[in-house]
């Protein structure tokens, strides 16, 4: 059993060597690599959750967005071009340490945790975690009132993993952040944690619901890449003059107007 | 780092840490839950629905009506047919959600949509799978029944079911066998169910081997369990054939 565990171990991990290969690698200068990047620019795949408003979500079938935007700008400093691929939240990390994309761009959050699997740019925008409730008679008026209620989150999300510390707690994790917040005004959840910018987007969309003044959490959002990845140093110095020109605030004011 | 070692760690990761295994283990227990009450209500609303299609089948098809218990059996038969048509034409997880969001919106119990939305789809597929063995018995058998004194309820029940139970078994076993894997999508309104609870340890993990593996194994296991009871079932009904 032990053998053909290790046996199938090693096969996907030989995959995923030859996956990181054969992915945009940047400067390289073995032969291979020349070879192709005279045909035509690379591919650089980007996981994400286009579910997200306005980091990141669907527009006519294309998926657009803050997130969406700052790597197209990343990767046109890196001349590849990109590919983004829609997939569940949870799926991302997996995805990205899989070699099935090369980075993982979705709001996410750095945390400890997540840091265990994969590496992470230095943050490009800061974000906090805030409480939807239910405009009338909601029994959640602060963080503290969360101990022993029921909270919609989206599974696998910062906000799913704060919640799952609190005291007696009944977390309900969805699919969808939309879905939470549906059953939130149905009244089958007491209140939902979720990021700020998709927050506004959902109490728009919802009448009868309202963020909470009080923040629950604050956090850093970054890209993620592989372990040990060579793109992680090009994304840094990407990023860097990105921030260093003003692209990425004016990336930002386009869909977030304070 | 060692390649056996983060083996073992990524094992602990999703077994050890936090009593994820506890929570593999009541994952268990929803879904068979889940299975259990919606294969109860499956056989028992499918049997009612497969009497119907099948009364008007043997009594009425290609007649015209002549008292009124005939007009009623048709409209049944209508409604049956419309609700066969409705829940077979449509994808569960879509049943479910509109169960959980729509028909029961102000209920907070997850559960019991799922009981009801599995349940329901269940018996579609049951109430044609239990109208194919009523029609399988030869109408001699019905004949001989009537003319020794039987009525249509007594033959039904002692002479047709026995013998097209016998016949649907496998089909039958089939049925509750795609109910256990379909019970899978019962994450989608938040029901902490084995897929939900692998799909959780993996969110938090980051790892894909193990949860999805271990999930895999244990929905395998309990197939093999049912498909040997079901076995065992049918040897013992073939033993009247003697």
């Amino acid at each position: 059993m032990k053998k053909i565990l290790s046996a199938v171990l090693a096969v996907a991990m030989l995959c995923t060597c030859v996956l990181m290969f054969t992915a945009c690698g940047g400067n390289n200068s073995s032969a291979a690599s020349d070879a192709s990047s005279k045909t035509e620019a690379k591919e650089l795949h980007m996981a994400t959750n286009a579910a997200f408003e306005p980091y990141e979500y669907k527009e006519g079938g294309e998926v657009v967005g803050i997130d969406a935007d700052i790597a197209n700008a990343i990767c046109e400093k890196l001349g590849c071009k990109l590919v983004i691929d829609d997939m569940d939240f949870d799926a991302i990390i997996t995805a990205v340490t899989s070699g099935k994309a090369d980075f993982g761009m979705a709001g996410m959050t750095i945390t400890d945790e997540r840091k265990q699997s994969v590496d992470f740019t230095d943050p490009y925008t800061n974000a906090v975690q805030v409480i939807i409730v239910n405009e009338k008679d909601s029994p959640v008026a602060s963080a503290d009132d969360l101990k022993g209620k029921s909270i919609g989150v989206q599974m696998g999300t910062t906000g799913d993993i704060y919640v799952t510390d609190i005291e007696g707690a009944k977390v309900e994790r969805f699919n969808k952040g939309a879905d939470a917040v549906l059953a939130l005004t149905q009244g089958k959840v007491d209140a939902v944690v979720i990021d700020n910018q998709p927050a506004k987007a959902f109490v728009a969309q919802n009448p009868g619901t309202k963020i909470l003044d009080d923040p629950f959490e604050n956090e850093e959002y970054a890209i993620c890449l592989k372990k040990g990845s060579e793109l992680t140093e090009q994304f840094n110095k990407a990023l860097k003059e990105l921030k260093d020109d003003g692209t990425i605030d004016t990336i930002i004011k386009k869909y977030i107007s304070e | 780092m060692d390649f056996f070692e983060s083996i073992a760690q990524s094992f602990i990761k999703t077994f050890i840490t936090d009593d994820r295994w506890l929570q593999l283990l009541s994952g268990l227990g929803v879904t068979i839950l889940i299975t259990l009450v919606a294969a109860a209500i499956g056989i028992v609303l499918g049997f009612l629905i497969a009497m119907v299609r099948s009364t008007y089948d043997m009594q009425l098809q290609g007649r015209k009506c002549s008292k009124p218990s005939d007009y009623i059996l048709k409209v049944l038969n209508f409604i049956c047919n419309f609700y066969i048509t409705i829940i077979r034409g449509t994808p569960v997880v879509i049943q479910l959600m509109i169960m959980y969001f729509i028909v029961f919106a102000s209920s907070r119990d997850g559960i019991i949509a799922a009981f009801i939305s599995f349940g329901m789809n269940s018996a579609a597929y049951v109430a044609e799978i239990v109208r194919s063995g009523i029609m399988s018995i030869d109408k001699g058998q019905f004949e001989a029944s009537r003319s020794i004194g039987f009525d249509y309820k007594n033959t039904m029940i002692y002479i047709i079911i026995p013998q097209a139970f016998k016949n649907i078994l496998p089909a039958l076993g089939n049925e509750f066998i795609v109910l256990v894997k379909e019970t899978s999508v019962a994450g989608y309104v938040a029901l902490q169910d084995l897929t939900y609870v692998g799909n959780m340890i993996r969110s938090r993990t980051y790892e894909a081997f193990f949860p999805l593996i271990t999930v895999a194994l244990i929905y395998l296991i309990i197939v093999l369990i049912l498909s040997f009871l079901l076995k065992r079932l049918e040897r013992r009904l073939r033993n009247s054939d003697h």
